[in-house]
């Protein structure tokens, strides 16, 4: 079925986006990325310990993934404006995750720092996805600023609670015409399915398959998930009643 | 001389580089992003960017995240 997602000029066959965050080891990325079928994939930018050397993460995602560097630890606009600007001088792109937090208890995104920066990095050429509350005058805004995609968060970030945010979500889906792609908070298959059945155009995870069992398990059942649900949405499902509509023909016979 | 790297005041030699200073830290070159007092500075200007006292140093490269 030929049913791209087409963001910042790239069209995407997988509806499924992963993050790197928590894994228990980097050498699971590049196999959580491909059991994902994931094309997209967020990584963050922090400072070097020469005391606690890190390998470079790049290292370990396959070179035709899309980077999106997310801005995680930004707690205004001016700081997510220069973690931005810095990742694309490394050469990874021009994709960026806007994530402006100062809540450190919920994780909850400020819309309102998150337009700025959207505002300002949309009109430097970047392809912007502001990761938000799911508001739909902040998403309007959003999409008024140049954002190439929203990304409301379906529960707070890590919580794995799923998708507890789906009625304003539902309500973004319907007003605005940017693609809405559920990020943070999904723990279960079941709940990408839900989000891409009501029309999500993605689903962004992370530690739903970093905290698992068997993390390439997850990550597979995810990637199935989603597209079962975006199936489910293109299929248009039926009416819903209140009482019961037989479903076999009714049998007069036995009655006469 | 003192700078401030990646946020904490540092003693390095007098006549450092950016190049230089990696190298010597053992910093990963091919991996890391360089802010010198808030500017990008790109790779090839590494090795002729002197540092001076004061000057504030990020050293920065990716990690994983969602």
């Amino acid at each position: 079925m030929y049913d791209p997602l087409i963001i910042g000029g790239r069209e995407l066959k997988s509806r499924f986006f992963v993050g790197t965050g928590k894994f228990s080891s980097n050498q699971l990325i590049p196999q959580v990325i491909k059991a994902s079928g994931a094309q997209v994939v967020t990584v963050a930018l922090r400072r070097v310990d020469p005391d606690y050397p890190q390998e470079n993460i790049l290292n370990y995602v396959p070179v035709d993934t899309i980077l999106m560097p997310n801005t995680s630890g930004a707690r205004n606009a001016d700081e997510a404006i220069r973690i931005a600007r810095l990742a694309r001088a490394s050469g990874c792109g021009e994709w960026i995750k806007i994530e402006v937090i100062a809540d450190n208890r919920y994780l909850l995104p400020d819309n309102f720092e998150t337009l700025k920066a959207t505002e300002v990095l949309a009109q430097e050429g970047f392809v912007v996805l502001p990761y938000m509350n799911p508001d739909l005058m902040a998403a309007k805004q959003m999409e008024a600023a140049g954002a190439a995609a929203v990304m409301p968060l379906g529960a707070p970030i890590g919580s794995n609670r799923g998708l507890r945010t789906k009625e304003l979500i539902r309500i973004l889906i319907a007003e605005i015409d940017l693609p809405i792609i559920v990020d943070a908070g999904l723990g279960r298959p079941s709940e990408a399915a839900e989000a891409m059945e009501m029309g999500a155009a993605a689903v962004l995870v992370n530690t739903a398959l970093a905290t698992a069992g068997d993390p390439l398990q997850m990550a597979e059942a995810f990637g199935l998930a989603v597209q079962a649900g975006r199936q489910g949405y293109l299929a248009a499902p039926g009416i819903v009643h209140t009482t019961g509509q037989a479903s076999s023909p009714l049998t007069d016979f036995l009655r006469e | 001389m003192r700078i401030i790297l990646n946020g904490k005041q540092t003693e390095v030699s007098s006549d450092v580089t950016i190049s230089t200073l990696l190298k010597s830290n053992d910093f990963p070159e091919e991996a890391v992003l360089i802010e010198h007092n808030g500017a990008i500075v790109p790779q090839e200007e590494w090795a002729n960017t002197e540092l001076r006292t004061g000057d504030k140093l990020e050293i920065l490269h990716f990690v994983g995240g969602g």
